[in-house]
Formats: C-alpha cells, structure tokens, sequence
C-alpha cells in the first residue's frame, strides 16, 4: 500500500466509516495515520473528559460531525450532582477558533448553555445537524439563535432534554427563506408553540421527513400540519384529543390517508383513545411505533392499535400493556426487533403489569428480537431460559426488576441461573443490565461466557469482591462497568488496575470502596482519572482518612489529566 | 408474597439523611406514614429496623416487620393509583387514603411504599421520563382520593380536553412546569432537586428542605431542635428565610399564595439569607394584587 499515492489511499479510505475501523486504520502506520486523520470527517468521543478540544480539532482539523458524551450514565438517575460537568462550550469555543467546517453537533449528557448554542450559530456557515438527548443548561433563547442563524440547517433533534421555556417565538425565528429542514423533533419543549409560525415553516420545508411536535400542538393544527406535509416518515403527534366527533377528527382521517410514507409514530402526550382509528391505515406501514408517553392509550384500545402493526420492527410502550398484550404483540408483530416496556407506575406494588410471561410470550413471537429493555414486576430463572433459547440473538438486554433484590417467586432462588443461560446462549451480547437477587454466581457466568459484552450495569447484586473480579478478569471488550450498592470492595477494586486502561469508564457507588483504594489506583495508573463524589458535608469527608468508604467513584482513562473545570464537590485523586 | 426492600442500602454511611434521596419524599415523612397507617410500631421496631438494614443490603423486609398490619388490613380493594400517589407523595394522603377511603394496604404495598421512593435513583428511569409520568399520575390519583373509586391499573387521563380534571390547571393541555424543582442555598455550593408534588403543603416542603440543607457539622442552623414545631423557614424567624423564582422571572417569598398556585407558577427555590431577602416583601404585596388567579 505504500506505493499508492495518498489519494489513492484515502479514496479507499471513504469507504471505511464505523469509528472501531478508522480508529484501527490509523494504527497501522505513520502513514495511515496522518492519511486518516486528515481525512476523517466523523469524530466519536464516548467521554468528553478523555481528551481535550484542542487536541481534537489539531487531530482532525477536516472533521464535520462530533459526538460528545458528557456525564456518566447514572446521572440519568440523579445519581450525580447537576454541576458535576460535562460542558459543551470549550469544545463549541475550539472548534470556532480553529475554523472547522463544523456541520453536526451531537450531544448526550451535556451541560449546554444558552451562549454555547449562540456561539454555535454564529460560528459555523454550513451547520446542519444539532442532536441533544438528555443534556440540559439552556432556554428557548438558545434554539431561537440556531433557527435564527443557522441558514442551512436540516435538523433540529431535542430528545428528552431539560429545556427552560421562555414562551419566546423561537420557531418563528427561523428565516423566510431557510427552506432546509428535514428533521425537526421539539416534543421535549413544555411550553406554548406559535402554531401559524409552524405551519409555515412546515409549509416551505419541502424536504421535512421527520416532525415531532409537542403537547402545545393540537389535533386541529396537526391536521393542517400534515395537509402541507404528507412526505413525512416520522411523525410525533403533540396533544391528540378533540371534543366530540368534530370536523377536525374527520379532516385528520381523510389527511392520514394520503400520507402513506410514515414509518415512525410516536407522542401521544395527550390522547383520547376512540380518536385512534384515524391512524389504523398508518399503522399497517410502521416499523416503529413509541407510545411510551401515552399512558392514555390502554387496554383495548392499545390492542386493536397494536394489532394493525404487522411490520413493527420497534415498540416502546409502557407496562399497561400488560402479558395479555405483549401476547398480542408476540403473535402481531414477527418482525420485531427492539422492545422497551416502561413502568407506567414506578412507585408502584402488587398488581403485576408486567411479568415472565409477557417476555416469554415475546420471545416465542419474535425471534428476531435483539434489543431488550424491560421493567417488570418479577422474573423467574424458568422464563430467563426460555427466552435465551428462543432468543439468542440478543445485542442488548436490560431487565429491570422494581424490587431490585426480588428472587425468583416460584423458586425463591436467586436469578443467576436465568442470567447465566441469556449470557451462555447469547453470543453478541454487547449490553447487560442485570436486577433480582444475585450472588457471585451470575458473575462467575457473565465472566465465562459473555465475550462480547461492552456494557455491564449492576445494582444490588453479589456477595463478595469476587463477583466484581470474575467481570473484570472474564470480559475482554468490557467498555464501561456501572455498578451501585454492591458489596464490592478495595480487593475487587485493586486487583488488576491496569484493566482499566482498557475500558473508557467505571462508576462505583455505595459500595465497600475506601479512599485509600481510589488512591492507590490513582497512584499506579496515571492516565486515569479517578474521581471521587462526595456531595455532603465537606468538613465530614476528611481526605487523609484512607478508611473511610467513598460514596461515588468515578473513574475514566483520559489523555488529559484532572480536568479543570471540576465543582468543589468532586476531588480528582 | 415477597415484600420488597425498603430504604437505599449503602452500609457507607451512618447519617439517615446520607442514605434518603434529595429528591425523593425526606426520611420524617415514612415514620409519618407509620403512625398514620395505625401500624403503632413505635420507635423501637423502626429503630431496630434502620440498624438492621444498616448492616445489610436490600434486606428483604417480610410481614414479621409488620405485624400489625397484616392483621389490621381491611378488606377494601386497593387502588394503585392511589398507593402510588401515596408513595410518592406525602404521609398525610396516604393515612387518610386509608382512614376515608378505607383502602386495603397489605404489608407489601407499605413496604414498597416506604422502600421504593426512599432508594435513590431507583427505578433507573430518565428523570425526564419520571417527571411525565408524576405529571400524568397526579390528577387521577387526586380523583380518587377524593371519590374513593378504583382506578385502572394503567393511569388514564380521562379527559375530553377541557379542564374536567381535580387539581390541575389544564388550559388547552398545557402542561405545568417540571415537578423536580433545583434547591439552591446561600452559602453551600451543591444544589439540589425537590419533587414539589410529594409535599401537600408549605409545612412538608419547608421541613424537607431544612432537612436536606441541615447538616449538623455546618455552621448554618436551620432549626433550634427536634422534628417538631413549625418550620423557622417560614416564620422569618432562622437567619434563611424560602424563596422562589415564578414564571415571570420574580424572586417571591414562599408561603403568600395558596399551594396549587404556588406550584403552577414555581420554577426553582432558594434558600436566602435573611438579610437579601428583606427588599422581597414590599414587592411582593404589590404583586400579589396583580397576579392573576388560574382555576385549580
């Protein structure tokens, strides 16, 4: 290969884009590497703390897409403080300062203000993609400044974000004559919505494909949305509910009917069941169908719904669908490949919404399912055997037990013989999330027989550190270890330190980790960073006291040392 | 039946404070919920109970720990809506679920009650999502607290689109504001987040925060002693007095207007030194002429 000149070399490289790939491209030689690294166009960075902006955009001064995670995974759950990190802005500031052709922003997990978004806009000629899903830190203001200054842009995705409404006109900030959207998704959005700036919009946006709107958006103007609009392949609906059998009810009937490109539906954030029907005929096309909002959408009215959904590949739905219709799903939707059950009742008891059955029946139906997220009221290890037979092609399978230390209810043992037949059967399992009583078994299992795994989430599970040392020592591709009240200690943490290099992050939380530990990790590995989270008293957390147990851990391999925009609260060791 | 854990388990700590969630309904409400279910385990069953989950994690509690319920519990079928609410609302709703609306609660529903709102990010749903779902649990849960009648297992909006719904301001569907509300306090750099819909009054809110604020090594004292007696956040009387930021953008003193309009228009608190806080109250009655009353 040496003796094709570079373009030749980097034509070829075009057609290598998964980031595992180029990342493996630049290894081979000095070459390759200043060859790729010139052209590589898609930056992935899984933690924002691992480099620094600077160093990014000198790597790759061509890049037009980044990728950034901030926070840790369990900040989902509230389980880190809010001003523990996770900026955008000293990256949106490197990436103007060094003139980079910035064309997409994708965000997960990130503190994003108001001035990062108006210096986003400002910044970047031909920005066309912003991303955020579950970040927080800015107002309407801040989309008003990308509609308003981002002339090309084609997509505008705000997934599950913490977003202040300030009741501005944000959508009617986008220019008369910015025709280029494609994807606009602002369900997240709590506010009111100046519905005649919609339209329009929608209306001289020819290419829209994908719409979201939010609960401010009702059936009528809905309606009117879609007359202009009938090319859409995603549709999220705002408020669907109208007061009798009203002319808006059948307009929207006749409407539907012409748009027979929608493969996604999703909202429902405020539903009246009878007005479903009008989406009978769009169901028959979907291949995914989120209805995980609309707790308003139950019972019969579900099952016929669902049953008009023969080529679901995707279902999110909540638990009140119950086993009775995840049995209808089962015998509906045979191309379903990713389901997540959500509990519509969190805090709830007793009346089980969900159990085995539903997810054994699921597995019978759809065998080619390999995406599982489940919150369920109980589990056996009978029906985790099962599933694992009929089902081996699992990629992900989260199963979520609201009593987290819950047995097997028929047996009263522990869940480890379920879980290890799902590990030993399903060999592309890269996602686990494991609940239920658990010994160290079920990790002696997941270290033997779950080669392929990436991600492991532990809560309340094991007995000794010898269920954290058998993943540890037993995972090869492990990426990233999450685990919370789990009697795992400084043995478990201290054994082979050097594993960690090999993966980008692992959270410990109420565990039996002292801070003596998380020193000596620090000490042997200093291309770690090791955080530790202690968000009471000050005065009571005494850093000389090596015995004292820590609260949170955090710690993640970094090209860039401690990070400097760390809170008080957060002492890097 | 196996009753479920109760209580986030980390052994780390000792301080009760440490191991309750800030966001979550705070630790006096669940001795609250005791007394009022009639359950009359007095202070050495509860006492004994935290020590033993202390040294353990995810203790199975099992109808030995509550005798008395089991015997007591009536014959009245449970609505989960209710208990839900109850969970994760304050203790007073819940004992007078079971005084008026005589609804059954057996020893796992209490136990999930106590257990599952008192972990700390547990179930591990997206707080985004959490806070949707309390916001659709709310208005039917007050239905039937108020008519007694069984809810379906699924919470349903039963709606036709007009503000039919108890307790919630429903112009043109219009949804209120998030339910977790950030806390900060003058003087401690850590916020924090409060479920505002888990408390019935100024009362509960105020001791929930004086809770997760009072540290007792800090140098700020947000209480002279005990459990009891009224919150000094209120009164004016603690060097910290509460207040709020409304839609509008406006710093208010807590307390001045009826709870339900309290919590349509909050957007986040603050705990303030007296001393600022003082150039509040004059705008504040000035305001308060002008503010307008949305139906509750």
């Amino acid at each position: 290969m040496n003796y094709f000149p570079d373009e030749v070399i980097e034509h070829v490289f075009d057609y290598v884009t998964t980031h595992k790939d180029r990342n493996a491209l630049s290894l081979v030689c000095k070459s390759w590497y200043r060859i790729e690294r010139l052209s590589r166009l898609r930056v992935f960075i899984g933690n924002c703390y691992a480099i620094s902006p600077e160093r990014t955009v000198e790597r790759f001064p061509g890049l037009r897409s980044l990728t950034l995670k901030g926070k840790p995974h369990f900040a989902d759950f509230n389980l880190v403080p809010h001003e523990w990190g996770g900026f955008v802005f000293p990256w949106i500031e490197a990436l103007a300062r060094s003139r980079v052709a910035l064309e997409e922003l994708r965000l997960k997990r990130m503190v994003v203000s108001d001035e990062s978004l108006e210096l986003l806009s400002r910044s970047f000629a031909n920005f066309k993609s912003l991303v955020l899903v579950s970040c927080e830190g800015f107002t309407t203001d801040g989309l008003a400044a990308i509609a308003a200054n981002c002339r090309h842009l084609r997509e505008l995705d705000l997934q599950e974000n913490e977003i202040e409404d300030n009741r501005g006109q944000w959508l009617s900030c986008f220019a008369d004559n910015c025709t280029s959207l494609v994807s606009l998704n602002f369900a997240c959005l709590k506010g009111e919505i100046n519905l005649a700036a919609l339209e329009r919009l929608v209306a001289r946006s020819p290419d829209l494909r994908v719409l979201r709107v939010n609960r401010a958006v009702p059936l009528d103007a809905l309606q009117k949305i879609l007359m202009k609009a009938p090319q859409l392949v995603d549709l999220g609906t705002g408020s669907y509910v109208t007061d009798s059998r009203s002319d808006a009810y059948n307009k929207l009937k006749s409407t539907l009917l012409k748009c027979q490109s929608i493969r996604s539906l999703s909202g429902f954030l405020e539903v009246v069941p009878w007005c479903l029907p009008a989406f009978y005929p769009v169901c028959s096309n979907l291949t995914s169908l989120n209805l995980s909002y609309a707790p308003g959408i139950y019972g019969f009215e579900l099952i016929k719904l669902i049953r008009h959904c023969v080529k679901l590949q995707r279902l999110w739905i909540l638990d009140c669908i119950g086993d009775k219709g995840l049995s209808v799903v089962a015998s509906t939707c045979k191309e379903l490949q990713e389901l997540r059950v959500f509990p519509s009742d969190p805090y709830g008891l007793g009346h089980a919404a969900v159990t085995e059955e539903g997810l054994v029946a699921i597995s019978v139906g759809c065998p080619k399912l390999h995406s599982l997220l489940y919150f369920c009221q109980q589990m056996t290890n009978a029906a985790l055997i099962t599933v694992a037979k009929n089902c081996p092609n699992f990629i992900r399978f989260r199963l979520c037990i609201l009593d987290p230390t819950k047995p097997d209810p028929v047996t009263s043992q522990p869940l480890d013989e379920g879980f290890g037949a799902i590990v030993q059967a399903c060999k592309s399992l890269r996602r686990l999330s494991l609940t239920g009583l658990l010994t160290d078994q079920v990790f002696l299992y997941i270290g033997m027989y779950a080669e392929q795994l990436e991600m492991l989430s532990v809560a309340f599970a094991g007995d000794s550190d010898k269920g954290m040392l058998y993943v540890l020592r037993g995972c090869k591709k492990l990426r990233k270890l999450e685990i919370r009240d789990c009697p795992f200690g400084d043995v478990a943490l201290l054994t082979d330190v050097g594993k960690y290099e090999t993966m980008r992050s692992l959270w410990m939380s109420s565990c039996e980790v002292t801070l003596g530990a998380c020193k000596t990790v620090a000490r042997k590995m200093p291309s770690l960073n090791v955080e530790i989270i202690n968000e009471h008293d000050q005065t009571e957390f005494c850093l000389d006291d090596d015995e004292q147990k820590v609260e949170k851990m955090y710690l993640y391999r970094t090209t860039v040392g401690p990070r400097t925009d760390a809170p008080e609260f957060v002492w890097t060791l | 039946m196996q009753v479920s854990a109760s209580g986030s388990m980390s052994t780390v700590s000792n301080d009760d404070n440490l191991v309750l969630s800030s966001e979550d309904s705070s630790s006096p409400d669940e001795f609250e919920l005791e007394l009022g279910l009639g359950l009359s385990l007095g202070s050495g069953v509860a006492k004994a109970r935290h020590q033993a989950l202390r040294s353990q994690y995810a203790r199975i509690l099992t109808a030995k720990d509550f005798p008395s319920v089991v015997s007591s519990a009536s014959s009245s079928s449970l609505s989960s809506s209710s208990s839900s609410s109850s969970s994760s609302s304050s203790s007073s709703s819940l004992s007078r679920a079971n005084v008026t609306a005589g609804t059954k609660r057996s020893a796992d529903s209490v136990a999930v009650a106590n257990g599952a709102s008192q972990v700390v990010g547990w179930p591990p749903i997206r707080a985004y999502r959490m806070n949707s779902l309390v916001n659709h649990a709310k208005s039917p849960a007050t239905e039937a607290f108020h008519s007694g009648e069984e809810e379906n297992r699924c919470i349903r909006k039963a709606d036709n689109g007009d503000g039919k719904k108890n307790g919630n301001p429903n112009d043109k569907g219009h949804v209120r504001s998030s339910l977790f509300v950030k806390v900060n306090m003058d003087g401690i750099p850590i916020g924090r987040k409060v479920d505002l819909t888990a408390h019935k009054s100024y009362e509960a809110l105020a001791r929930t925060l004086e809770n997760m604020f009072n540290e007792p090594t800090t140098l700020v004292k947000l209480r002279l002693s005990g459990k009891d007696g009224p919150s000094r956040l209120l009164d004016g009387s603690s060097e910290f007095v509460l207040t709020y930021e409304d839609k509008d953008g406006d710093w208010m003193l807590v307390g001045d207007v009826p709870w339900g309009m309290f919590l349509s228009s909050v957007k986040r608190l603050r705990i303030m030194r007296t001393s600022e806080a003082n150039g509040l109250s004059p705008r504040l009655q000035e305001r308060n002429g002008r503010q307008k009353c949305q139906p509750i």
